[in-house]
């Protein structure tokens, strides 16, 4: 129905100005001598959060990926992971740099509800208006009428210019357009999350309606799991301009929200390079781990097993009275307990590499993740260590003489407790 | 599997051919050119008390003072037609070329909201620009009759339509031609840079005084010969000078048979190399716009 093949697109950074002339020249002259474009050799991999001198930057790189007929595909990723590019090119907005997409249906897009609204026409010229530019015909949109203005809600108002409407009653109006587009393939981005909460429900229901009553094949960005989750049947996750998982709709969610929690990438362990570790010239960071008592590093653990975290660290130069402290936070980012290591060190240290460990015993952590955080300093002169949460780890419950909770036991711990009960 | 065999409805690609025009996807798309045309039309005047009165002000006004400086001051003769008629056909048709020019040239900037969201055949705004306006002259085209039955019959001007007039919708055909081959070309070079965009405005204003608008083709040749290849090579100066025979067939107006047709071959050529330059941009102008 759909087809994706090795899609890229390239976006250049910074301005439009002599910089980018010299650039466009330079393309021209490769592209008069049957060259290819100098430029798509170069750039940087799609991350927003890394600075790069690279003027340009990949948003897509190598995207392949099929829809089928009837499918729902829901598109994830994190801010700038590339999703919205994505559906600018299925729905034509622009071209891709390289690669191609094929499609056996019309494409309607919804990228954003109300394009081309006129505040001086009417509600129902609007609808005319807004319906034709999404590629309705004059007929289709005459024979549907009545239906979007009930679905918009908006009866009342609907002859009077948009432009005295309140801005929860254009959206309505835009979407019940959209709502009523009847494309073979619908691109939909994230507009859900607009209008009050009773709009909302009729929204995703009609969504609904669209993809399992009426069999259409949609396309839907969105970072509602919850919404993700109800309407799509598969999922395709994106991460730094490139698919990072495809698959199964709960299994994407999955991935994803594992992702974005990224400590969890490390599975138990995370290691620096010199020039990267977290740290000063004094004092580095060289590798964090979370090892069961068989020694094996693992990022999960039952909660009638100790955890030991093993931390290496670099001493650059000599130091005196010098304290690492440790905190455990839980996901709520309460801190658990708090513990330093001048209570069982010579605190005067020489230059090399220290290794410390310390052990949490069995049945005290409640069910949950936990994020290790380590600082550094000398008391009352300086930091040697900024306070850095650097490594998660899970503890799961465990089936326990035939005693299964269902739910977590609240509380910021779940110490195993001693009950002592006579009868008198 | 049966649906394997199908060909591609159609197919995004980075390649780009050298020639891509889909008349049919417009043809589809018809609904939206008139009521965008619709939507220009109403909203320009809403609020306004003259409403559609205003597009009969500016080309009247205009007039005054083209009659006031160059024919009583500068005494350009327009003879046989009456001064102010004369002015006011050419600023008629003046204004149509211009707005098809200059908003078929900002077709890319004005529109990047709407483009940047959804797509349709590009080409339709441009097209529904032309059609608007073409109304907008249609209205304006009532007073220049009004007043031309005025000189006719109270002025006792001898001026008279005869069978040249049949080449009035070619002349207004080809304005729309020229502005939108122009525009489009123009539009596609500003769309990364916008120093064009801002030579336009007054190149349009210098245009048309080397174009024959406030005089006669005769009255440049007959007080600057040198200068004569302005106009003689200036296919505008020719569609002025055109339109105006057609409405008057004066003996000091110049028209040829010849004359029309190399400005009507260079005039589609224009539109079609506009409409390839604009298919091209149009894929990817979003980018730099």
């Amino acid at each position: 129905m759909l087809k994706i093949e090795n899609v890229s697109k390239q976006y250049r950074l910074g301005l439009v100005g002599t910089g980018s002339l010299v650039h466009d020249l330079n393309r021209f002259w490769h592209q008069l001598r049957g060259k290819e474009d100098p430029y798509l050799k170069v750039g940087a991999v799609n991350d927003r959060s890394k600075k790069s001198d690279e003027a340009y930057v990949w948003a897509l790189q190598e995207i392949n990926f099929e829809v089928m007929e009837g499918e729902v595909l829901g598109i994830i990723g994190k801010n700038g992971a590339g999703k919205s590019t994505l559906l600018k090119l299925l729905s034509r907005v622009t071209g891709p740099t390289t690669g191609t997409i094929k499609s056996r249906g019309r494409i309607a897009s919804l990228l954003e509800v109300g394009t081309g609204f006129h505040p001086e026409l009417t509600g129902r010229e609007n609808i005319f208006l807004n319906g034709a530019i999404l590629g309705m015909t004059k007929a289709e949109i005459a024979s549907k009428i009545d239906e979007i203005i009930a679905f918009s809600g908006c009866e009342r108002y609907i002859d009077t210019p948009v432009k005295r409407y309140s801005s929860g009653m254009t959206v309505r109006l835009a979407f019940a357009v959209a709502a009523h587009l009847e494309p073979d393939i619908l691109v939909i981005d994230e507009v859900l999350a607009v209008g009050d909460a009773e709009f909302q429900k009729k929204a995703i229901g009609k969504m609904q309606e669209i993809s399992h009553g009426q069999g259409r094949t949609v396309l839907f960005v969105s970072h509602n799991m919850a919404s993700v989750k109800k309407l799509c049947t598969r999922g395709l996750v994106l991460e730094n301009g490139r698919i990072a998982f495809t698959g199964d709709i709960e299994d994407c969610v999955e991935h994803y929200l594992k992702k974005e929690d990224r400590f969890s990438e490390s599975e138990g362990e995370i290691q620096w390079l010199p020039e990267e570790a977290p740290g000063t010239e004094e004092f580095r960071l060289r590798k964090v781990q979370t090892v069961s008592t068989e020694g094996i590093v693992q990022a999960s653990f039952l909660d009638n097993q100790p955890v030991t975290i093993q931390v290496a660290a670099e001493v650059l130069q000599p130091l005196r009275n010098m304290r690492l402290n440790f905190k455990l936070f839980n996901h709520k980012e309460i801190v658990v307990f708090t513990t330093s290591s001048h209570l069982s060190e010579a605190v005067d240290k020489a230059p090399g590499v220290y290794h410390y460990e310390i052990t949490i015993p069995p049945l005290l952590l409640n069910q949950g993740t936990y994020k290790i955080n380590l600082q550094a300093g000398i008391p009352g002169q300086r930091q040697i260590l900024l306070s850095t949460k650097v490594l998660s780890f899970r503890v799961e419950k465990i089936t326990d003489s035939g005693t299964t909770y269902s739910t977590v036991l609240p509380g910021v711990v779940a110490p195993k407790i001693d009950w002592k009960i006579t009868q008198q | 599997m049966k649906e394997t065999q199908d060909p591609w409805l159609f197919e995004i690609s980075s390649k780009r051919k050298l020639v891509e025009l889909n008349f049919k996807e417009i043809w589809r798309y018809r609904d939206l050119m008139l009521l965008f045309v619709k939507r220009d039309l109403v909203t320009v005047y809403k609020q306004t008390i003259l409403g559609p009165l205003w597009f009969f002000i500016q080309p009247l006004f205009t007039s005054v003072i083209f009659t006031l400086v160059f024919n009583n001051i500068a005494s350009i003769k327009t003879d046989p037609i009456p001064a102010f008629l004369f002015n006011l056909s050419g600023i008629t048709a003046w204004n149509y070329f211009k707005v098809c020019l200059s908003s078929t040239s900002n077709t890319f900037r004005s529109n990047a909201g709407i483009f940047g969201k959804v797509y349709f055949p590009r080409f339709i705004v441009p097209l529904s620009n032309v059609v608007s306006n073409l109304f907008k002259l249609g209205i304006q085209l009532v007073i220049l009759v009004g007043f031309y039955v005025y000189y006719v019959f109270y002025d006792h001007a001898t001026i008279a339509p005869d069978k040249h007039l049949l080449l009035f919708p070619v002349y207004v055909f080809l304005m729309a031609i020229y502005g939108l081959g122009l525009g489009m070309i123009i539009s596609t070079m500003t769309t990364k840079y916008r120093d064009l965009s801002l030579l336009l405005t007054f190149a349009i204003q210098l245009l048309m005084y080397v174009s024959a608008v406030p005089y006669p083709m005769s009255q440049l040749k007959a007080k600057v010969p040198q200068y004569a290849w302005l106009v003689d090579y200036n296919p505008l100066a020719q569609i002025m000078e055109g339109f105006r025979y057609s409405l008057f067939t004066t003996s000091n107006l110049h028209f040829s048979w010849n004359g029309l047709a190399w400005v009507a071959t260079l005039g589609i050529a224009l539109f079609f190399v506009g409409l390839l330059l604009f298919n091209r941009t149009e894929k990817t102008f979003i980018d730099t716009v």
